[in-house]
């Protein structure tokens, strides 16, 4: 009996050294003066990293915007692609990264403890502005995401606008739930199934690797599939750049309805002349608006209804990653209802017809990048106007001196 | 109404340029609630190693294919033990340094003889995956001098660390990136 208390008691002593990290074994006499090597900590990466990047990507979106407003260069256009690939995409390795930061901004609003990077902070913003301004620019040459990808757009086909639109409700699917994760502090959604940032590393499982693989291949046929039907970012930029101050123009003049531009589009972004409805058209489109604006209501309930189908997965998850912020069924329902009311927009949309005179890019689905410009006819006479002017004023130098 | 007659500036216009400033005063007032949030300090991942229980996590849920987290010595700390218990098996074959005998599955760790009795281990980085093996037998019945960090030359300071959701005791966490380990030392 006294041997086993003794052996409790020693079982307890042991117990509680491993608790305190008491020393077991005493530090070593070296006779022979032996040094104890250093212990090495390689630092992280310094903070004027930070103040870099938020310049590049200040001075990138001015001089997309540029190149695509004032230079309509595709060349040059294409060349900002490849810098803003190398330098955001693989020389930062995709992070930091705007489209990602979103899941930042939702968790500095949900949790008062998290203190949101300053660079963060600004990669979430800049874009936003300047999509207020100048439009997509920032899709169409910074965004690394969307370079990988245009990269890959070898034979693009057109997909039917019915499609394209309902296909684009999983980037307002994946908007709601990447906010939703992140606010409770599940997940990092856009982060985590980021299609490139294997490439990007380099490095990574092999889930990563046959995800971006599959998204480049699609690319081929389907042109910048992620932006169009995936991107969380783009679902904000698309719906800001409805009200974008400046916008892609096509002609630099007027319009020949040549459609040229519409045959070399790869995202199917160009809108053709609309003219005045037929009556019997008109009437049709009126009963279909009518209906849809009272379907808003019952989509909206129908969305929450799935927010609310969907909780029980979510608090669950939530509850496992961290059980300090669990996700209110309030959230879950708030995210379907902005579903629902998205899928009510674009049926709303669809029937809206608004006289056009010309073939245009429609802002929200335009990508900035450029390609319709030099198949402009307009645009092709306006060059050589500007050439043989240009080659003119060398004459006259050459003449004066 | 005749193209003249049109007013130079008509509701549509109206209602856009609203709406337009609207988003642009939302989008400035995201910018000023950001930034009265937003603290200028960087902040890394890092295993805090008096919570760290070696559960394997760390080998296994990092993104990157070979872990950031790698096994680290505090020197001052290790009795220079020649029946080192990270680096043998509990029941080794026979004493030597043969590799059914190590503990360490990629044989990261390297025991040199310094004198009689004390023997040195040094963790070969480039080989650890940090599975804490080590960790735990050296922590079970030595004086814990090997644990994990997350290295910076490595780690790619995601958003989120994809360890510390999955990380069973909350171990890593967020710290100031100007003292950017959590480092065991001789207590």
């Amino acid at each position: 009996m006294k041997r086993q208390m003794m052996l409790c008691l020693l079982l307890v002593l042991a117990l509680c050294a491993s608790a305190w990290g008491v020393q077991r074994f005493g530090p070593p006499q070296f006779e022979s003066g032996h040094q104890l090597p250093q212990m090495t900590t390689p630092a992280p990466r310094a903070a004027v990293w930070d103040w870099i990047d938020t310049t590049v990507l200040f001075a990138a979106l001015c001089a997309a915007s540029w190149l695509t407003l004032k230079k309509r260069d595709r060349r040059r256009i294409l060349g900002l692609m490849i810098f803003s690939l190398l330098y955001f995409g693989f020389w930062r390795r995709g992070c930091v990264c705007p489209v990602g930061s979103i899941g930042n901004v939702a968790l500095a609003a949900a949790d008062s403890g998290y203190a949101i990077p300053f660079v963060v902070a600004a990669f979430f913003l800049m874009p936003l502005i300047f999509t207020l301004f100048f439009g997509r620019s920032f899709c169409g040459a910074v965004c690394p995401l969307g370079a990988i990808q245009d990269l890959f757009v070898i034979r693009p086909l057109r997909v039917p606008g019915p499609i394209e639109a309902a296909l684009r409700l999983f980037a307002y699917l994946y908007l709601a739930a990447a906010v939703v994760m992140a606010a409770t502090g599940t997940l990092f959604l856009i982060c985590r199934y980021d299609p490139f940032v294997t490439f990007f590393r380099f490095n990574g499982n092999w889930d990563g690797w046959a995800l971006g693989v599959s998204f480049l291949a699609i690319s081929i046929f389907i042109a910048r599939p992620y932006c169009r039907f995936l991107c969380p970012y783009g679902v904000i930029l698309r719906n800001l750049s409805r009200l974008s101050k400046w916008r892609v123009t096509i002609t630099p003049d007027e319009c020949i309805h040549c459609r040229l531009c519409e045959d070399v589009c790869p995202f199917g972004a160009i809108a053709e002349p609309v003219k005045e409805l037929p009556v019997a058209e008109y009437a049709k489109n009126k009963r279909r608006l009518i209906l849809f604006t009272a379907l808003v209501p019952i989509l909206a309930v129908g969305g929450g209804w799935l927010g609310w189908m969907a909780y029980p997965v979510l608090a669950k998850s939530a509850e496992v990653a961290d059980p300090s912020r669990p996700l209110g069924a309030k959230m879950a329902i708030a995210a379907g209802v902005f579903v629902g009311l998205a899928a009510a927009g674009k049926l709303i949309l669809s029937v809206i017809h608004r006289r056009q005179d010309d073939y245009e890019a429609r802002r929200a689905d335009c990508l900035a990048c450029g390609r319709c410009f030099a198949y402009c006819p307009r645009e092709q006479a306006r060059r050589e106007k500007c050439k043989n002017q240009n080659a003119k004023i060398k004459m006259t130098h050459q003449n004066v001196k | 109404m005749s193209e003249a007659n049109k007013p130079s500036y008509n509701r549509r216009d109206f209602l856009r340029h609203g709406v337009w400033g609207a988003c642009l005063a939302g989008v400035a007032g995201t910018g000023a609630i950001l930034a009265s949030k937003s603290r200028r300090q960087k902040y890394v991942w890092q295993v805090d190693p008096y919570k760290c229980i070696a559960c394997n996590n760390c080998a296994t849920f990092c993104v990157l294919q070979e872990s950031a987290v790698k096994c680290i010595h505090a020197y001052a700390m290790c009795g220079y033990c020649d029946l080192c218990t990270g680096y043998y098996r509990p029941e080794p074959k026979a004493l030597d340094t043969a590799a059914e005998n190590q503990l360490c599955p990629r044989g990261a760790i390297k025991r040199t003889y310094v004198e009689d009795p004390y023997f040195e281990y040094t963790i070969d980085e480039t080989k650890c995956n940090g599975c804490g093996k080590c960790v735990k037998g050296c922590g079970s019945f030595g004086n814990g001098s090997l644990f994990l960090q997350i290295r910076h030359d490595r780690c790619v300071n995601c958003n989120q660390c994809a360890i510390a959701t999955a990380c069973p005791t909350g171990a890593i966490r967020r710290i100031s990136a100007d003292n950017p380990y959590l480092l065991k030392d001789r207590q």
